[in-house]
């Protein structure tokens, strides 16, 4: 399978300061991606990781490849992004109906059918300014737009974090909903652990401007990232666990510690040991 | 068709909750041979979780023989878990209800009665092995 983003050696540089460094990914495409920073909600490099990944950055040092190519780098690569910046920025001053037939004049691939019935659905009036849309309803309109270019990546930067909790899970239960549907590939980021939790395959630590995985990368070989099976999702990435798991009398750790594709999270002070390769028996 | 809940405190991982509500109904008699799940889509929009994780909750069944998916048609119910204990369950569960009521009105919290259950469960447990 082919990898959605691919990077190697990932670096951006404001003036003095590394906002990313050394960073080395490698998505296979079909997967939900989270993005979290540990260290506050600000800081932590993911909005310059999102950024390059989009193209609206370029990278200080080293290579980004999203589907196949360079980010933003001609018309075909465009269509096959979707991004959503931060804070859901539509356009005040047009409609609903405004943001769609905008939409369908920049995207050779836009699925009308499936904006129009999203907008029917969440009961938006078209004929509404976005300006005068709750903050629930803008990201909702944002993540329409997304969708409905048909990307074969939807970046999500912070999609929720303005959002209140009812909102915040319709939000993801549309966005479930889309990936089970057309099949896209997400990298979403939060600072929120909660957030991807359960919405998430794959999750990406950023401490301090640093990609933190939590698996080696060997578990991302062609041979580990096809379709979800049992002997794959047994050699992916493990739950991490502070202490070793509880022998059963057959020897094998129990049903309840069984490795998951999704590692367990565990936020708080141990937060950076917890994410090394984990000392799992093999 | 079963409604899957998640609990965010209970300690399983949301695949393994879904797995364990489908074998519940199984064993209770709430799902029966034939009967459909709900479709990977369907549960992923409702629940807000990720499809990967619905699809392997399936694949998990399918493995145990539980469950069989036919492409395009659905996941269908291919064995019960229910046993003979089933006519029993009936008189069982208003006995549970009753003391239920009890609990509450003796001012028990959700919290207290499900600790003094698991105890007194263990307890009858770590006896019979005894």
């Amino acid at each position: 399978m082919s990898a959605v983003l691919r990077a190697q050696g990932l670096g951006k540089r404001y003036k003095q300061r590394w906002a990313l460094q050394n960073c080395d990914l490698d998505i296979p495409a079909g997967r939900v991606v989270g993005l979290v920073g540990l260290v506050g909600p600000n800081g932590a490099g993911k909005s310059t990781l999102l950024n390059l990944a989009s193209g609206m950055l370029t990278p200080t040092a080293g290579t980004i490849e999203v589907c196949g190519g360079r980010p933003a780098e001609g018309v075909e690569q465009l269509a096959k992004v979707g991004f959503v910046a931060q804070d859901t920025p539509v356009y005040a001053a047009l409609s609903v109906a405004d943001h769609l037939d905008l939409g369908k004049r920049l995207n050779p691939a836009w699925d009308d059918a499936v904006a129009r019935d999203r907008i029917r659905h969440l009961g938006l009036n078209s004929r509404q300014k976005a300006g005068k849309l709750s903050g629930g309803q803008r990201a909702q309109l944002a993540l329409t737009l997304g969708i409905a270019k048909r990307p074969e990546l939807l970046i999500l930067d912070e999609p929720v974090a303005a959002l209140d909790p009812l909102a915040r899970r319709e939000f993801m239960q549309d966005l479930m909903e889309a990936v089970a549907e057309h099949e896209l590939s997400v990298v979403l980021s939060s600072h929120l652990v909660s957030d991807v939790e359960r919405t998430c395959d794959y999750v990406i630590v950023l401490v301090d401007s640093r990609c933190r995985w939590p698996a080696t990368s060997t578990t991302w070989s062609p041979a580990t990232t096809g379709s979800p099976d049992r002997a794959g999702t047994r050699r992916r990435c493990r739950p991490v666990s502070t202490s070793s798991p509880p022998a059963t009398p057959t020897g094998r750790p129990p049903s309840w510690c069984a490795p998951t594709r999704r590692s367990t999270i565990r936020p708080g002070p141990s937060a950076r040991s917890v994410w090394k390769t984990s000392s799992w028996p093999t | 068709m079963i409604e899957f809940h998640l609990n965010s405190r209970c300690g399983l991982s949301p695949y393994q909750q879904l797995v364990q509500q489908v074998r519940h109904a199984l064993r209770l008699g709430l799902l029966d041979e034939g009967d459909r799940l709900p479709t990977v889509k369907d549960v992923a929009k409702q629940m807000a979780v990720n499809p990967n994780t619905v699809l392997k909750a399936y694949r998990e069944l399918e493995h145990d023989g539980l469950v069989a998916a036919r492409p395009g048609v659905g996941t269908f119910v291919t064995r019960t878990l229910a046993d003979g204990t089933l006519a029993a369950h009936g008189p069982l569960r208003k006995d549970l209800q009753r003391w239920l009521t009890k609990a509450r009105l003796a001012g028990l919290d959700d919290e207290s009665i499900e600790a003094l259950f698991m105890n007194t469960f263990r307890d009858a447990a770590g006896e019979d092995v005894a």
